[in-house]
């Protein structure tokens, strides 16, 4: 369960973590992604493993459009910079609830047969259920890929420089608007990944994405800004906090257990674990 | 500045009495029991998005967390009143001073934080909060408190024939809101928030007590949204967790702010002027329909606003005066 929320926390560490931009939205970024793969197996019979791939690239250009159209304009804002973008993906996420709802109903769904839905592994005498295992691999390819890019290609010290200081990337011929598009677009794309996989074993409802954007930002920020491994850290410690509270405490208060993991490691180390802002 | 600054201080106050006074007499005109609602409501956001300023538009502190005050005034004076039968006006005051405790005692690690790790506590201590009281048998747990009705008084601050005395209640909440900052703007303390907001470093070798001037701001903005959370209680006459102490009702008191233009004296009321009107009409009027449609609308015109105006909508009064100044 740690591993999943790294995987819904991975994009969310680069584009809130690397980026610096707020967004507010990812919640939403995941439910759309849940339903993306709810409708490719319902109109077309593909497994939410194989459209996994095609739900990543629809939300690849999905988060760079919504980065072109609104995001960019939220960061250009001389006053109140970090207020203006927690409104904008704030406001943004209210109409994709609202347009969800409009267009997809309330109802709760859920993909009822699927390769993987309801089969255990076992391995070594320990019972894991295969979706979830399946979610921990690709949780831990994409963050292998993520720092990978991050730290050994020129487009990944492209964002962080961008970050740092735009006036002087724009002085070495960087286009900060297309390198943070692509940014956005492929923290949008690893979301689609986790929604994919999270639509096998989750219901799905315009409001799903709230419950776990919260827990996003936590792992994010335990883990520290700036920090891919950080994120990745933070993802297990959050799962790992969340199975031990549910053995001492009612499953009700199971999130209590990470909250206040985070305000700990924050009053001892006010940078999260790894972080480097 | 100085003079220019004593005149406009003198100006806004003689515009806020004339705007209070013209809300005092709006319900001889508004006879219609909702739109005295929306009313009320109006103004109990213009002053919870008032109080939310005091922290986080003028000392800086982002707080996405003031639903935790908020909740914690409607749930002592309901607990009080029910468990005690002590009266909602000290569990009012009761609400407010442990709230201003409770933002105080918080203060002491939170304030150490920067930037989105702040943020992110603010919101996860007020999530604590609501499991906690979700959790909580004693006081209702998820099911909340449904507040007896003894019939109309105002020692027990209970109105069913009329929403009159709440309306009042309401625009007297929001002055005191506006009034303690007006005044606060003036005083040591106005200029210490402001000094801490735009460069805490420089501040402090100047001799401002960063750290205490944090904590003042906290403790009166926690104090004033209690209040704000004991009346919303009297008020629906029923709460429950999710209802005073969700997520949302921290977005919700900063958004006028933010809207109308934070860190400004005018612009929570302005904010809330125009947003919780616009929230109510698009919810009844075209949300009827249970398809999200008043999401919608709602959701893109907070895009709109907070990308065209980032100051807020008090800018748009302050660029015209610029430009007159100029000519």
């Amino acid at each position: 369960m740690g591993l999943l929320y790294g995987l819904i926390a991975v994009g969310l560490a680069l584009i809130f973590g690397l980026m610096d931009v707020t967004n507010f939205a990812h919640g939403e970024f995941l439910m759309l992604a849940m339903y993306l793969s709810f409708f490719l197996f319902a109109f077309f019979a593909i497994d939410p493993l194989l459209s996994a791939p095609l739900v990543a690239a629809a939300l690849f250009v999905f988060g760079a459009v919504i980065y072109l159209l609104i995001v960019r304009f939220a960061m250009r804002a001389k006053a109140n910079a970090g207020m203006v973008q927690i409104f904008t993906t704030f406001g943004l996420a209210i109409v994709m609830r609202g347009l969800a709802q409009y267009f997809f109903t309330p109802d709760y769904r859920s993909i009822p047969q699927s390769w993987l839905g309801g089969k255990t592994i076992s391995i070594g005498g320990i019972f894991l259920p295969e979706p979830q295992l399946v979610g921990a691999l690709v949780s831990i390819a994409a963050f292998a890929g993520l720092y990978f890019f991050i730290h050994r290609t020129d487009f990944g010290r492209a964002i962080e420089a961008t970050r740092e200081d735009p006036g002087a990337v724009a002085l070495v011929g960087i286009d900060k608007n297309r390198v943070f598009a692509f940014g956005w677009g492929l923290g949008a794309a690893l979301v689609g990944l986790a929604g994919a996989i999270m639509a096998v074993f989750f219901y799905i409802y315009p409001d799903v994405g709230a419950s776990f954007a919260l827990i996003a930002y936590v792992t994010v920020a335990l883990g520290g800004f700036g920090s891919v491994f950080g994120a990745f850290a933070g993802g297990i410690i959050v799962g790992l906090v969340e199975a031990v509270t549910a053995l001492v405490l009612p499953p009700s208060l199971k999130s209590v257990g990470i909250y206040a993991v985070y305000l700990l490691v924050v009053f001892i180390r006010p940078r999260g674990l790894f972080g480097s802002m | 500045m100085d003079k220019n600054f004593a005149t406009r201080r003198r100006r806004d106050l003689i515009i806020a009495a004339g705007l209070a006074g013209i809300a005092a007499l709006a319900p001889l005109f508004v006879k219609d029991v909702y739109v005295q609602n929306i009313l009320i409501l109006t103004l109990m956001y213009a002053a919870l998005s008032q109080s939310w300023n005091i922290l986080s538009g003028y000392c800086g502190q982002i707080s996405l967390g003031h639903a935790l005050y908020f909740g914690i005034g409607a749930y002592t004076t309901e607990l009080l009143f029910t468990k005690f039968g002590v009266l909602p006006w000290f569990g009012m005051l009761g609400g407010g001073v442990i709230a201003a405790l409770i933002a105080m005692g918080l203060g002491y690690p939170f304030f150490r934080l920067r930037g989105h790790y702040f943020v992110i506590a603010t919101i996860v201590i007020a999530e604590i909060g609501l499991l906690l009281f979700q959790n909580w048998e004693w006081a209702g747990a998820a099911m909340g408190i449904t507040i007896p009705i003894r019939g109309d008084s105002w020692l027990k601050f209970q109105f069913l024939r009329t929403k009159l005395p709440y309306f009042y209640f309401a625009l007297g909440l929001c002055c005191l809101a506006w009034f303690v900052t007006w005044w606060l703007e003036d005083s040591k303390w106005g200029f210490w928030w402001r000094a801490v907001k735009d460069n805490p470093e420089a501040a402090e070798s100047l001799g401002v007590v960063v750290f205490n001037s944090k904590m003042g701001a906290a403790a009166v903005s926690a104090f004033l949204v209690a209040i704000g959370g004991a009346f919303y209680a009297q008020f629906l006459a029923y709460i429950d967790p999710e209802s005073v102490m969700g997520f949302q009702f921290s977005l919700l008191m900063a958004l006028p702010a933010v809207l109308g233009g934070i860190g400004t004296l005018w612009g929570p009321v302005l904010g809330a002027a125009i947003l919780i009107p616009m929230t109510e009409l698009t919810r009844s009027y075209i949300g009827g329909s249970g398809r999200g449609v008043d999401l919608i609308v709602y959701g893109t015109l907070i895009v709109l606003i907070s990308l065209a105006l980032p100051q807020g909508l008090v800018s748009l009064f302050s660029r015209s005066k610029a430009k007159g100044a100029t000519r």
